[in-house]
């Protein structure tokens, strides 16, 4: 009785009045009330739900530091300082915001290592995963053009160094970096057009790769831990997948815990460890930026360093640095290729093989290792003894990041040949659960 | 997997074995305590009479100082010097380019100081200076080795020099304080330059502990809100 009222409920006329004009109702049904998840997500399928939320939160906290930073060589660090001591709350938003841009990374890696583990990016979802790259490269360019902003000496040093990456392009490549810096160094007409790209033209186009994200993923339905397709077993009544369950309540509420326990790790940085002993606010940065000054050593933040290191392994060829410089790019835009990369018949590192799992051990803690070795000087263990053939005398940090460079670049390199080769185990028809 | 294990004990064969090259500087720790308000006010009060004539703090203003328990009457008698205005910011009168003329350097705005370099560096440099007659200043210093500034404090700390053999400091001709009131001196000034580089740190470390509270009981909430939804899951 109770359950025919129901749904025969009616719709009331303001609903009516707006489905006629904007497919509200149908737009809530397929979107949330009915569009069916797979039961059976764990911990790592929060973090797309967070990513949401912390743009979110970096939106709406930029918004406020912009209406008070100035984007001006000779203003801008001050107007920072101006934000942490004169404006109420100042000092909460623009923790909030530097706290967000390092969680934003955290969550994203997460994210990502969630499709890795799970191929999520496996036929249906090559589009899907593509659009979660461009997010990601969008994100790279939103958290650097960012990092110029507070016109520290850290910003400006790191600013100097990433755009003279583009000058060792060969021919174009001088031309190219002063076009970027619109001056012969990092300036003012830098500072101007970064703040632009920063608050303008990649947060339009992060917002809109996230919603052509969210399209598809709603087209195609979400992979799960299993890396079953819940879409092949339907209840022959009412088509709704077996395995499947609303998404809203069910991973609204669920999403909800999510939040919480990243909302207090969130305010536990923000109100107790904002520079994150120098990781998310770099010391350096607190001295305002000097052209004539080079810091001793310049340290991208640590979301950067995997990729910095990288470029540091890779040695000059014929006194060019652009091999380096074009490893780097390689080593983001290598995940694009990934779904036909992998020529597994199984989607899940639970059906996968041995390979496949020492692999991607492998490359974990080449990503791991790098981004420790992006943040020390080279010579941070010192070199090898002159003793030693081929190696003596070269800074040891450097040796160790050739060799997990290398690791990092056969973890995708090798893919399609282990991913084949690898002893799978059978994939059961439904979702385990519980 | 073997593999993967022998990478893994290789590296850590070369971290431990490490060692860093780099030359560290040890650093006594600075006695910093942020709720102890007359400390703070006898460190504004050094800043203002020995810093504040080089060294500038643009981005502080003097009202500020009424969060360590100052009153408008009280800093406008004794500590608007540079300024008409308890609005307004800690300048100085000196221009950059006599600066330059006179001590080689721009002494730095000490506004947030500390969090570029650490209130343990200050505190160690402050008390680090040796006489030593190859320098410009006849001063030279073992926290900054060749430093351009003076020592302001020499008065008060006295002539120290510099045992090679040993690595330490001597005190050679005292100040007109004792070594301990000196400590004392540069532990409350630096205290002062950390209030003064986030003057909002210690309403974060109260406010904090209410956010944290109330995410408490929201994560609580959230717990039971799912588990009430999703018990008929199976």
């Amino acid at each position: 009785m109770k359950k025919e009222l129901k749904t025969k409920k009616s719709k009331s006329t303001l609903m009516t009045w707006i489905d006629k004009r904007f497919p509200l109702s149908s737009l809530i049904t397929d979107h949330l009330t009915e569009y069916y998840a797979p039961k059976n997500f764990n911990f790592w399928y929060f973090f797309g739900a967070l990513a949401l939320l912390v743009l979110v939160l970096q939106l709406v906290t930029g918004i406020f530091l912009t209406m008070h930073y100035k984007p001006d060589a000779e203003l801008a660090f001050g107007s920072v300082e101006y934000i942490m001591r004169d404006v109420s709350f100042g000092w909460l938003i623009r923790y909030m915001h530097s706290t967000g841009a390092s969680m934003f990374f955290v969550v994203v890696y997460l994210h990502m290592f969630r499709g890795l583990i799970y191929g999520s990016y496996k036929n249906p979802r090559e589009l899907l995963w593509l659009f979660g790259v461009a997010i990601f490269l969008c994100l790279m360019g939103e958290a650097f053009f960012g990092y110029l902003l507070p016109w520290g000496q850290m910003s400006y040093w790191g600013a100097q160094v990433i755009v003279n990456l583009f000058s060792t392009i060969p021919f174009v490549g001088p031309d190219l970096s002063e076009w970027l810096r619109g001056d012969y160094l990092v300036s003012d007409a830098t500072l101007n057009r970064f703040f632009a790209f920063h608050v303008i033209a990649l947060p339009l186009a992060l917002c809109g790769l996230v919603f052509v994200h969210l399209v598809a993923l709603h087209q195609v339905g979400s992979n799960n831990p299993d890396g079953i397709e819940i879409k092949k077993n339907l209840d022959k009544k009412t088509n709704i997948p077996l395995d499947g369950i609303p998404f809203h309540p069910y991973y609204t509420v669920k999403d909800l815990v999510g939040v919480s326990v990243f909302l207090i790790v969130f305010a536990m940085i923000i109100f107790y460890l904002p520079e994150m002993g120098g990781y998310f606010l770099e010391a350096n940065n607190f001295i305002p930026a000097d052209p004539l000054k080079t810091p001793a050593h310049i340290a991208p933040v640590w979301y950067f360093t995997p990729y910095y290191s990288i470029l540091r392994a890779v040695p000059p060829i014929l006194n060019s640095q652009f091999p380096g410089v074009a490893a780097m790019g390689l080593s983001v835009l290598v995940f694009a290729f990934l779904p036909w990369l992998d020529k597994s018949k199984v989607k899940s590192i639970r059906y996968k093989g041995i390979l496949f799992k020492r692999w991607i051990a492998l490359f974990v803690v080449s990503f791991f290792v790098l981004g420790y070795l992006g943040t020390v000087p080279l010579n941070v263990w010192g070199q090898f003894s002159n003793a030693i053939p081929i190696i003596g005398g070269v800074d040891k940090a450097i040796v160790i990041a050739r060799i997990f460079t290398i690791t990092y670049f056969l973890f995708f390199a090798l893919m399609p040949y282990y991913s084949q080769k690898d002893k799978t185990k059978p994939v059961p028809s439904r979702v385990s659960y519980k | 997997m073997k593999i993967l294990i022998k990478l893994f004990l290789l590296f850590l064969f070369i971290f431990t074995n490490a060692g860093f090259a780099n030359e560290h500087l040890i650093l006594d720790k600075a006695p910093i305590d942020l709720n102890d308000q007359a400390s703070l006010q006898r460190g504004a009060k050094t800043f203002i009479n020995y810093c504040l004539n080089c060294h500038s703090a643009n981005y502080m203003r003097y009202n500020r100082l009424k969060d360590i328990g100052l009153s408008d009457k009280l800093i406008k008698d004794n500590l608007l010097f540079t300024a008409e205005k308890i609005g307004e910011p800690m300048k100085i009168a000196m221009t950059k380019k006599d600066a330059k003329a006179w001590f080689g350097v721009n002494p730095p705005d000490l506004s947030v100081e500390v969090r570029a370099r650490g209130s343990d560096w200050i505190y160690s440099y402050l008390r680090g200076y040796y006489l030593d007659s190859s320098r410009p200043t006849g001063w030279n210093n073992t926290v900054f080795d060749k430093t351009e500034m003076p020592h302001i404090l020499w008065k008060l700390q006295g002539d120290q020099k510099f045992n090679e053999e040993h690595h330490t400091l001597e005190l050679t001709n005292p100040g007109t304080l004792t070594v301990k009131e000196y400590d004392a001196l540069v532990g409350d000034l630096v205290n002062y330059l950390t209030f003064m580089s986030e003057p909002s740190k210690v309403k974060r470390l109260h406010m904090g502990y209410y956010v944290l509270l109330f995410l408490g009981l929201l994560l609580v909430l959230t717990v039971k809100l799912k588990k009430e939804f999703w018990k008929d899951i199976k």
